[in-house]
């Protein structure tokens, strides 16, 4: 949002500073100032918590790099040593193990909050676009770090997933050996994977920041998303939301702490403690659960697609799953912007959401009998959504009548009878 | 009611998201459930019975180190707070009874010291799988987390809540017990013997435990059964130690941690209400 600034320099010093660097009053203007619609709720909260959970996996993976060894032989062993002997390493090493499930569990919340309140619409296409390649940055990232642990499920996944990279016509196979620094998952690719798992976290904090700069811009959205029309709409970053975000984050850490202290391996397989061996193959090669439903998608094409093989068209429906999502802002036609105020969109929209969780759950489940079927239902309905009924009902659907203005509806909220304040009712732009 | 049904939603979500991994392994096996057994250990308040954990050590000592290793296990780690807790000088003794390798002396062994690592029974897999009929005993320092249990849908949802983590000494504690004739039909080939919980049900581990076959010191608490079923259960608990030695330190931690998250979050309540009463919304 565009606004006055309010920072008057406090002392000669300060003054000094915003001469050449103005560095505080940019903090005043973007941490503290800046205004928040007043009716934003609990799933606004996840951006911050975000924030949060990028910091913790930074600061805990920091501290486990300065103990753990990128060697096939030593990897395993490293790790088991942070546990036993390092000083608070069991806690450090469940804390970014379990942080990580915590992390994509607040992305998929995140996600799906945009999903339902239209916070892609214009003019934030840029803000979700880089949101989805921060998604893509994190996939990657967890990917390379389940293989650092060099367990049976870290060997395999390596192996399954690079694979699906050879698919690809002509340059797969090159792509291939440049990822694996070799022909089979071997040290060579266990250094790389290190050495990116390292570097891109601090990408996704790069890119975390342009997010944030382009939220600033127009703003947050928010649950009605009807614009914000005047100041009353409101209120000030800091105090307001900076209390109810760290209150969300302290709420988030309650589970984060029950997984850590009480069951830090209840969210991995029991298979990645057992040393990575080329020559034994698990019984069941499954992702990590935060994987799962685009894993499903990847195996529901087990047919050839004219000239294109399966393995091939399972790797584009995979990929494809991910690229649809930068055209979400496009292929929406609606001029509502929150699913709040759609009627029919509701329905496909929390159809989506449970056939994700099914996706899942198909991802985990062994590819026989009617898990075959439903994966490909499945998989069609997730392409159905984007590509035909986001683009339909913009057309069809009568949305119910918004708000004139947040403040408008906030009333109506907290006050049943009486008016609108007729201040505010008519501020048009 | 958006708000409910986007709670249910993301309740959902969550849930079936975190409960996944469970439903993968249920697919595995088509073996018959196994039962969880009432670990000390078990649960946010669980920790180690340290009577239990050495009678555990010692059917591991007198039975199974001599076929699988534990070379994560330090002889000093058998006196350390939270584990069977056997005095300096008892492990000092018992390390001194043991050889192990070291280049830098003479001859290439020498006594083991508290510092040590447990030495492997075999100088190497070739030499462990020639001993045992081509199979290879696995190691024990992290095996009771590297083996499971599975629920039957949805009762594994509830193992997010009870934080159940024992399945890996439910496992072992089900295999050790769990060798009897194969039912009618069912050959067993050469060298296995039929298991009713390992997958597959043919193990190339002949049974080890048998009713009275280690004899347990007469502790402080009174005299222990000398059973199959006993002996199982000591030595799984005490796996389970060797896999997560600082278990007890660990969950007390979080009962900490949790508390102080608790009284934190209803502080933070308090702020942010009393913040927001003065804005409608
Ligand atoms: C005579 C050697 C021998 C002794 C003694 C022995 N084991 Fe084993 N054990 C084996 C072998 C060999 C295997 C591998 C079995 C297979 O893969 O079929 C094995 C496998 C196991 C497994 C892994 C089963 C699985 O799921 O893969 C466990 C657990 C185990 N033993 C526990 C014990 C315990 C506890 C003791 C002591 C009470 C013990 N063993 C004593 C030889 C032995
Ligand atoms: C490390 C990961 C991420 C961080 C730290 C982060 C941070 C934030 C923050 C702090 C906000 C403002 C508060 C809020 O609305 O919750 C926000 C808003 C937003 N984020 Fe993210 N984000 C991340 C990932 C993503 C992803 C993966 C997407 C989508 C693919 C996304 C899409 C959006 C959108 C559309 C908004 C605007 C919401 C609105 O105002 O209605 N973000 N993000």
């Amino acid at each position: 949002m565009a606004h006055e600034s309010s920072y008057v320099p406090g002392n000669a010093v300060e003054k000094w500073i915003d001469d050449r660097l103005p560095i505080i009053r940019w903090s005043k203007e973007h941490l503290m100032d800046y205004p928040t619609p007043k009716n934003l709720n609990y799933w606004w909260t996840f951006g911050a918590i975000l924030a949060f959970m990028l910091g913790v996996q930074i600061v805990t993976g920091i501290v486990l790099a300065m103990h753990y060894t990128p060697h096939v032989s030593l990897a395993f062993d490293s790790v088991e040593h942070i546990r036993r002997d390092v000083n608070g390493g069991r806690v450090i090493q469940a804390v970014h193990t379990t942080g990580a499930s915590m992390f994509f569990a607040a992305v998929y919340i995140h996600m799906f909050r945009g999903l339902y309140f239209g916070s892609y619409k214009a003019p934030r296409e840029i803000l979700w676009i880089l949101g989805v390649i921060i998604f893509v940055l994190m996939v990657t990232t967890a990917f390379m770090g389940y293989v650092l642990p060099w367990g049976q499920m870290s060997f395999w996944a390596a192996t399954v997933i690079t694979n699906i990279v050879g698919a690809i016509p002509v340059i797969g196979n090159p792509i291939l050996e440049l990822l694996r620094g070799g022909f089979a998952v071997d040290n060579a690719t266990l250094n790389r994977f290190f050495s990116l798992h390292y570097l891109l976290p601090f990408v996704i904090a790069a890119v975390v920041a342009l997010h944030i700069w382009a939220l600033h811009v127009p703003g947050n959205s928010n649950p009605t998303g009807v614009e914000v029309k005047s100041s009353r709409d409101t209120v000030p970053f800091h105090p307001y939301y900076t209390m109810k975000d760290l209150f969300a984050i302290v709420v988030f850490c309650i589970p984060f702490a029950w997984f850590v202290f009480f069951a830090p391996d209840i969210l991995g397989h029991p298979d990645n403690y057992i040393m990575a061996n080329s020559q034994v193959t698990p019984t069941h090669i499954v992702p990590e659960w935060y994987f799962l439903p685009f894993y499903a998608i990847l195996r529901a094409i087990d047919f050839n697609i004219f000239f294109i093989d399966s393995k091939l068209g399972g790797v584009i429906f995979f990929a494809g799953a991910i690229l649809v999502l930068f055209f979400v802002p496009w292929l929406d036609t609606s001029k509502v912007r929150s699913g709040s105020f759609r009627p029919i969109f509701k329905w496909f929209y929390w159809l989506f959401v449970a056939n994700f969780v099914l996706l899942a759950y198909l991802g985990s489940a062994p590819a026989e009998g009617i898990f075959v079927l439903l994966s490909k239902i499945a998989t069609a309905y997730y392409f159905i959504y984007f590509l035909i009924v986001l683009p339909l009902l913009g057309r069809f659907e009568t949305p119910r009548e918004l708000p004139t203005s947040i403040s408008e509806s906030v009333l109506k909220h907290s006050t049943p009878v009486g008016g609108a304040d007729p201040a505010l009712a008519k501020t048009t732009h | 009611m958006i708000k409910t049904k986007a709670i249910i939603g993301a309740l959902l979500v969550s849930i079936l998201f975190a409960a996944a991994p469970a439903a993968a392994q249920e697919g595995g096996h088509s073996t018959p459930e196994i039962k969880k057994e009432p670990w000390s250990f078990a649960g946010p308040f669980g920790t180690y019975d340290r009577n239990q954990l050495q009678r555990g050590f010692q059917v591991f000592r007198e039975v199974c180190a001599s076929c699988h290793g534990a070379r994560l296990m330090a002889f000093r780690n058998l006196s350390e707070p939270g584990g069977p807790e056997f005095t300096e000088g008892q492990v000092k003794a018992l390390a001194a009874e043991y050889d192990v390798a070291d280049p830098s002396v003479a001859g290439g062994t020498r006594p083991a010291v508290p510092a040590d690592r447990w030495p492997s029974p075999f100088a190497n897999e070739q030499e462990a799988r020639d001993a045992n009929g081509g199979a290879l005993p696995p190691d024990f320092s992290v095996i009771a987390k590297a083996r499971g249990t599975t629920q039957p849908f949805p009762w594994w949802i509830l193992n997010y809540f009870t934080a159940y983590s024992e399945g890996g000494p439910d496992y072992i504690h089900a295999v050790l017990t769990g060798y009897h004739e194969p039912p009618a039909g069912v050959t067993v080939p050469e060298g296995m013997h039929y298991n009713e919980y390992f997958p597959g049900h043919n193990i190339a581990m002949a049974p080890p435990l048998s009713d009275g076959a280690i004899t347990y010191e007469e502790g402080e608490t009174g005299s222990v059964p000398q059973t199959t079923d006993q002996y199982a259960r000591d030595v799984s608990a005490f796996l389970m130690w060797m896999a997560e030695p600082h278990l007890v330190a660990r969950k007390e931690a979080g009962l900490q941690v949790i508390a102080f998250l608790l009284l934190f979050a209803g502080l933070m309540y308090l702020v942010k209400r009393k913040l927001w009463a003065k804005v409608e919304h």
